[in-house]
């Protein structure tokens, strides 16, 4: 469901991405590991439509994010890094928004919303203007939005940085409980969250894809950390050269 | 259509969340009863206080712009924004609406001034009419300026001193200041271009009684003209 070919992305001299390419079928979860300033975001800024690649094609559903956009971002939920929201709204008021905008409307816009409150748990800090929001129910309320539609394709940019360990072990437990029906794209730095959640696990490091495989053939590989390490700055080192 | 109402709802909002825009209204309707009462001849019609507005506008109209998309790119909602399934034009046309609006509604809460002088004579109300439509035309051409200004940078000082400049050169295009020294330098033709390129002659133009095509014209192409280009730079710059 997710399709990307030969993506890559120039920043000045600087090649961010380079010559990307994986597809992400119905029921995978695909963590996507790396150091910072790996490509991570900037991969996941383009297959999502935001920025525009220099050169290759990423497609949704079959739609291409730069021909079709509308229709590739209609399947598409995003949480964008940092988890950005209008911070002089409510979630009540922000998800509203985004129903509206994502076209639901009636029972079914009341249903959604009040489905994903309870699947994030924003019941307490429903009127709460979002910029009094601790950094855990920020990114809550940015995985909110991303799921309100129930969307066919996932894309999520660190969606448990600055949770602590009980909401991580929730946000991890919701992504399993809706894998079966999308796609699911993650970015994390925490490497044990891709042997939690995740069925495929891609490293990348200076834009290039170094490692993509279970996170089982990861871990056969010894210690998660040790395996990272050796394969992102052996990685780093062959593009210097 | 539905979209770009969505759009303007939420950005409308936007302006009543905070007290900024009960604040900024207060100020408007003060600066906007008082000073024509100075600049004299009030008590007969509202032409001072009409004559006053591109001047006002200088200071209120950045105010009111120059969060449209330096907010936006700082906050990093952009993103979240341009990744929804909203097309360009729609985006950019409800976020200018909205301002609009609340522009408009800050100029309809002044027709306290409007009774006023309808109770101390007989003013003639068609120019009046006319005046206040020239009034929201020139408000909405400037922040159609000011959007565009706005979307250039994440610093809203930035995007409001921008939007200050350019509208002083708009208004100052039309007087004498400028257009005298230039007479002797210039083809008539330039200065006639300069001259109908400023806020002012178009307003005087407009308060006289005649809203005429080419005032029309004139706001018509500034507001698409400064929207496109709005658009263009978004797509250029989303990312920075």
């Amino acid at each position: 469901m997710i399709a990307i070919q030969d993506l890559c992305k120039d920043f000045g001299p600087l090649r961010a991405v380079d010559r990307i390419s994986f597809e992400v079928k119905k029921g995978e979860v695909l963590g996507f590991l790396g150091p910072n300033g790996a490509g991570k975001s900037t991969t996941m800024k383009m297959l999502t439509g935001f920025l525009t690649p220099t050169s290759g094609r990423a497609s949704i559903c079959g739609h291409d994010v730069a021909t079709a956009p509308l229709e590739a971002k209609r399947q598409l939920g995003y949480l964008p890094e940092g988890a950005p929201a209008y911070g002089d709204m409510t979630p009540a008021a922000f998800l509203d928004f985004i129903a509206d905008i994502r076209g639901l409307a009636g029972a079914t816009k009341a249903e959604r919303i009040a489905k994903v409150v309870k699947q994030v748990h924003l019941e307490a800090v429903l009127h709460q203007r979002i910029e009094t929001l601790s950094k855990g129910f920020k990114r809550r309320v940015g995985l909110a939005q991303a799921i309100l539609h129930d969307p066919q394709v996932l894309v999520l940019d660190e969606p448990t940085d600055g949770l602590d360990p009980n909401q991580k072990h929730e946000v991890r437990s919701l992504i399993q409980e809706m894998a079966p029906g999308k796609a699911i794209v993650l970015s994390t730095h925490i490497l044990e969250e891709v042997e939690a959640v995740c069925t495929r696990a891609i490293i990348i490091a200076s834009g290039r894809v170094l490692f993509d495989g279970t996170p089982q053939e990861l871990a056969a590989r010894g210690p998660l950390d040790t395996v990272f390490r050796k394969i992102t700055t052996s990685g780093s080192a062959t593009n210097q050269s | 259509m539905k979209t770009t109402l969505v759009l303007l709802k939420r950005e409308l909002n936007g302006y009543f969340a905070t007290p900024v825009a009960y604040v900024f209204i207060f100020f408007y309707l003060i600066a906007m009863s008082l000073l024509p009462f100075y600049l004299g001849g009030f008590y007969e019609d509202l032409q001072p206080f009409f004559a006053f507005h591109p001047w006002l506008y200088l200071f209120l109209i950045p105010a009111i712009s120059m969060r449209l998309w330096a907010e936006e790119r700082k906050s990093g909602t952009i993103e979240l924004l341009m990744t929804l399934p909203v097309s360009m034009a729609q985006t950019v046309l409800g976020k200018f609406l909205a301002a609009w609006m609340f522009a408009g509604i800050a100029l309809v809460l002044t027709f306290p001034m409007w009774l006023t002088v309808n109770y101390l004579g007989q003013p003639d109300n068609g120019v009046i009419a006319a005046s206040y439509i020239g009034s929201f035309l020139l408000a909405g051409g400037y922040l159609a300026v000011g959007s565009f200004l706005s979307a250039l940078t994440k610093n809203q000082v930035i995007a409001f001193v921008l939007t200050f400049v350019v509208g002083l050169v708009l208004v100052l295009a039309g007087t004498p200041a400028v257009l005298e020294p230039l007479a002797g330098a210039v083809p008539s033709s330039v200065l006639d271009a300069v001259r109908s390129f400023s806020f002012l002659s178009q307003m005087n133009t407009i308060t006289s009684g005649v809203i005429d095509v080419r005032a029309l014209t004139f706001f018509g192409s500034l507001i698409g003209g400064s929207l496109l280009a709005n658009a263009i730079v978004l797509d250029l710059k989303k990312a920075d």
